[in-house]
């Protein structure tokens, strides 16, 4: 009996060896055995890296951790949140104003952190909307959402946002052209009709405040992905186009005729000088530049309605074009700003271009024709050469400071490392499936930390535990500090990420914040200590001036509010420690529920439809008596006459008066 | 002993360590538990009570409501408003004796100091015993037979929270005071 025992288990292991060595076969060949430990954070220990992964058509951006692959946070920007009420609560909804009225939603594609010296300082992130042509900052002390601009007259706004190398500008096209200014047309007069634009937009080197700067006119292509050159070619951006066919309909056909499409390259110094010189014209148009005051936390939204926009015909020397493969998807710029790559996705050879050869081909003068007045430099003169038949389907490529490139190749579905001088393939390893973008910590700047790659693939299908239909989008992580790529983790990732960027933990751990000084809150608002918590109407407008602290809110009954009555509850959070948030949520609130965190203020309107008494309550299970932590609004019939009352159980008057002669101390301390 | 400075000296240097009493907290008490990495620290000086941050008074008084323990109000506590002026005046006789250079002189201030630093230790033990007894009848969390007097000297256990209390550089510089002042009293009598 014990012998046919061990002989079952034996079967059954050898069974199950062969079943995983049989899926081993088509997916993770190359895992070894110290794989799992070259990913693995003890517990207790920090990340090596912060990446922060674009939403999508989530809107928003996710922070991970890596090698770890473990998600740290989700940081809303495009799409409203409606579990801390961010793009609800009456601060943060001017984030969503545009020329469109109120857009609470976008697709979000690329990250890009702002830099010093074409290294990552960690200041701020920006992200771009794709669908509501926006551009988004993020501050990376708070990790919060606190500024979106708005560029008018552009479409599909997905070659956004390419930051130069001292954070001097973001550069961004348009992804569809359409008539500027706007106007009914005939769709089939395209060729006629339909413009691009490429925006520069400045950025306040202090506040990193997004202002446009200028935008320049261009033909009427697709402008899909751009960089920035740096260190050499510093000065000079690089836009990627595809549709010089300009077809205006089953694109997948019309715009994939040409052998190649142009690269847009230009000289924005250049620019500038024509700017200063006068030689723009300006356009009324209307765009919004919604700006978050630091100290109240409130957005502030203002429409622009005029736009500087130079055109290339006027400004010679400005911007030139020249051929690359068929339909590219980016083009990247090694850590020395000499060799571009062009990313043709439709085609089977990679072009590697050399700045010093295109700068020679401009004085030279070595152009092929033009096209609406834009000088289209010779193809072989700019090119450094070709990376033959690396894979199928090249979408974006980063560097690791030691010389080599890694391409993700969508058809194929893998990454390929390659030497950018010899052009040379070193090496290349299957992805699960099919990877967009990938990311290497600061693999796009002067300085890569070469050490981990993530490939984001467009594919899950079979990778996870299934969960129906919608799933999860997959990354790969590699360690690529050897001569051969490692694949070391597999993790699912919140959808659907573009594109990433990774900074070193260092740069941005120290300068996280803990919670707001509550001296810092200038919100007109705000509650500054519980003895200053009230009730007041202004006609049928109920302001609640209310605090949270461990483990009540102040106040907790509340008489006197009418059907019709607009209820603005201002929740100031007056604790001063990190990590204790409190959260508020009204019954029958039909927008969101608030998430203060402390010394902040955050405001929910409430619009009581009915007689009765409701409860709110604290959403964060912020301590030992959370639970208790609520309190009963009173709603009368509209025109009767109980009088407005509020309050709080006089047995915490202790509590009441620590917090005020805390608050006093803390001005007094902010004011000496 | 020869080699030691002489009386009017080393008066000077207790004077100078009672100065430092300005600078340094007296006493420290620690708090630790599984949810503050890093700890909770009040330090305790001659005219004011800090920690580690700027709130942590704030914060410890949120802790202690719970289990009944009045806030701390450092504006109402009498003590951190006449310790520094007797530490003035203890400063100027000091001074006034190092002058005068006589051994009675160094005596009377020693043994002034140490009275005055066993009640001052006296008068914080009947704080701490205030504070971890004079509970609020109505406190959300009561544990019966329970009291949250931390300790004087030394760790306890308190709830979830190991309390350790110690002297800070400050308790350092008044028993070294007192060392210098003993001192002054024997150099001069052994001088004679």
């Amino acid at each position: 009996m014990v012998l046919y025992k061990n002989t079952l288990s034996l079967m059954v292991s050898v069974l199950l060896t062969s079943m995983v060595a049989c899926k081993n076969k088509d997916s993770s060949q190359l895992i070894h055995g110290d794989a799992a430990q070259q990913a693995y954070v003890a517990p207790g220990e920090y990340d090596e890296f912060y990446a922060f992964l674009s939403g999508g058509y989530s809107g928003q951006i996710t922070v991970y951790g890596l090698p770890s692959g473990r998600l740290f946070k989700e940081i809303p920007v495009f799409s409203q949140y409606p579990e801390n009420g961010y793009g609800y609560s009456e601060e943060t909804k001017n984030l969503f104003n545009t020329s469109y009225g109120f857009v609470p939603w976008d697709d979000s594609h690329h990250i890009e952190l702002s830099q010093q010296n074409g290294e990552f300082d960690g200041r701020w992130l920006f992200v771009n909307g794709n669908n509501t042509p926006r551009i988004a900052r993020v501050d990376l002390s708070t990790f919060e959402t606190v500024e979106i601009l708005e560029i008018p007259d552009v479409a599909g706004l997905h070659c956004s946002p390419f930051i130069t190398e001292n954070s001097e500008y973001l550069v961004s096209g348009t992804r569809f052209s359409v008539p500027i200014p706007q106007e009914d047309v005939p769709i089939d007069t395209y060729k006629e009709n339909f413009k691009g634009l490429i925006n520069y937009v400045s950025l306040d080197q202090e506040h990193g405040h997004m202002e446009l700067a200028f935008q320049i006119e261009m033909p009427g292509f697709n402008y899909d992905l751009a960089r920035n050159g740096k260190a050499v070619s510093h000065g000079w951006s690089f836009l990627t186009t595809y549709n010089s066919e300009q077809a205006h309909s089953l694109l997948e056909v019309n715009a994939s005729q040409m052998d190649k499409d142009l690269m847009a390259i230009v000289n924005w110094k250049k620019a500038e000088e024509y700017l200063a010189a006068g030689k723009f014209t300006e356009r009324e148009t209307s765009y919004y530049h919604n700006l978050m005051d630091e100290g109240s936390g409130i957005v502030n939204s203002e429409e622009k309605t005029t736009t500087k926009i130079l055109d290339p015909k006027e400004c010679p020397d400005m911007v030139y074009f020249i051929p690359v493969p068929k339909s590219p998807h980016g083009c990247d710029i090694d850590p020395t700003g000499e060799y571009i790559v062009g990313n043709g996705k439709l085609s089977a050879d990679m072009s590697v271009y050399s700045f010093s050869q295109i700068m020679q081909a401009i004085e030279e003068e070595n152009f092929d024709g033009e096209f609406d007045g834009i000088p289209i430099i010779n193809y072989e003169a700019g090119l450094h050469g070709i990376v033959q038949k690396p894979g199928l389907g090249p979408l974006h490529t980063e560097f690791d400071g030691r010389g080599n490139a890694y391409t993700t190749f969508f058809i194929s579905s893998e990454v390929v490392k390659w030497n950018v001088e010899s052009k040379e393939i070193l090496d290349r390893q299957s992805t699960f499936y099919s990877p967009g973008h990938l990311v290497i910590p600061g693999g796009e700047t002067r300085n890569p930390d070469g050490k981990y790659l993530v490939a984001m693939n467009k594919i899950t299908k079979d990778r996870f535990l299934p969960t129906g239909p919608e799933m999860m989008h997959s990354a790969q992580l590699f360690d690529i500090s050897g001569e051969k790529m490692e694949l070391i983790l597999d993790f699912p990732t919140k959808a659907e990420p573009h594109y990433a960027q990774a900074i070193a933990a260092d740069k941005l751990m120290s300068n996280s914040k803990k919670f707001y000084p509550i001296e810092d809150n200038t919100h007109p608002y705000a509650t500054m200590g519980e003895g200053n918590s009230r009730v007041e109407r202004e006609g049928d407008e109920v302001h609640v001036y209310m605090t949270a602290m461990r483990s009540h809110l102040a106040p907790d009954n509340i008489e006197g509010i009418k059907v019709g009555d607009k209820v603005f509850f201002h929740l100031t959070n007056l604790e001063q420690d990190w990590d204790v948030p409190h959260g508020f949520a009204m019954q029958g609130a039909t927008n969101a529920e608030l998430l203060v965190m402390p010394g902040q203020t955050r405001t929910l309107l409430w619009e009581p439809k009915k007689p009765g008494v409701f409860a709110f309550y604290c959403t964060d299970f912020c301590s030992a008596l959370h639970q208790e932590m609520s309190g009963y609004a009173r709603v009368s019939a509209q025109g009767s006459d109980v009088p407005l009352k509020w309050g709080l159980n006089e047995e915490l008057s202790d509590n009441r008066e620590a917090a005020n002669t805390f608050y006093e101390q803390a001005k007094a301390r902010a004011s000496r | 002993m020869k080699n030691l400075p002489s009386p009017k000296i080393l008066m000077l240097l207790a004077v100078a360590s009672l100065a430092a009493l300005f600078f340094f907290p007296l006493w420290q008490i620690r708090l630790d538990a599984a949810q503050f990495p890093g700890g909770l620290q009040l330090h305790i000086w001659i005219n004011k009570v800090s920690g580690t941050d700027k709130n942590i008074i704030q914060n410890i008084n949120i802790l202690n409501h719970y289990i009944g323990m009045q806030a701390i109000h450092p504006d109402s506590i009498p003590e951190l408003k006449y310790f520094p002026l007797i530490n003035y005046l203890m400063i100027a006789l000091g001074l006034l004796f190092a002058w005068i250079n006589k051994s009675i002189g160094f005596f009377g201030w020693t043994v002034l100091l140490i009275a005055l630093g066993i009640s001052g230790l006296y008068d914080f033990y009947l704080w701490l015993y205030d504070y971890g007894h004079n509970l609020d009848p109505k406190a959300p969390i009561k544990v019966e037979g329970m009291s949250y007097m931390p300790p004087l000297l030394g760790k306890k256990d308190l709830l979830n929270f190991k309390v350790q209390s110690y002297p800070h550089w400050g308790g350092f510089f008044l028993g070294l005071a007192g060392l210098f002042g003993a001192l002054a009293f024997i150099k001069s009598k052994y001088k004679k």
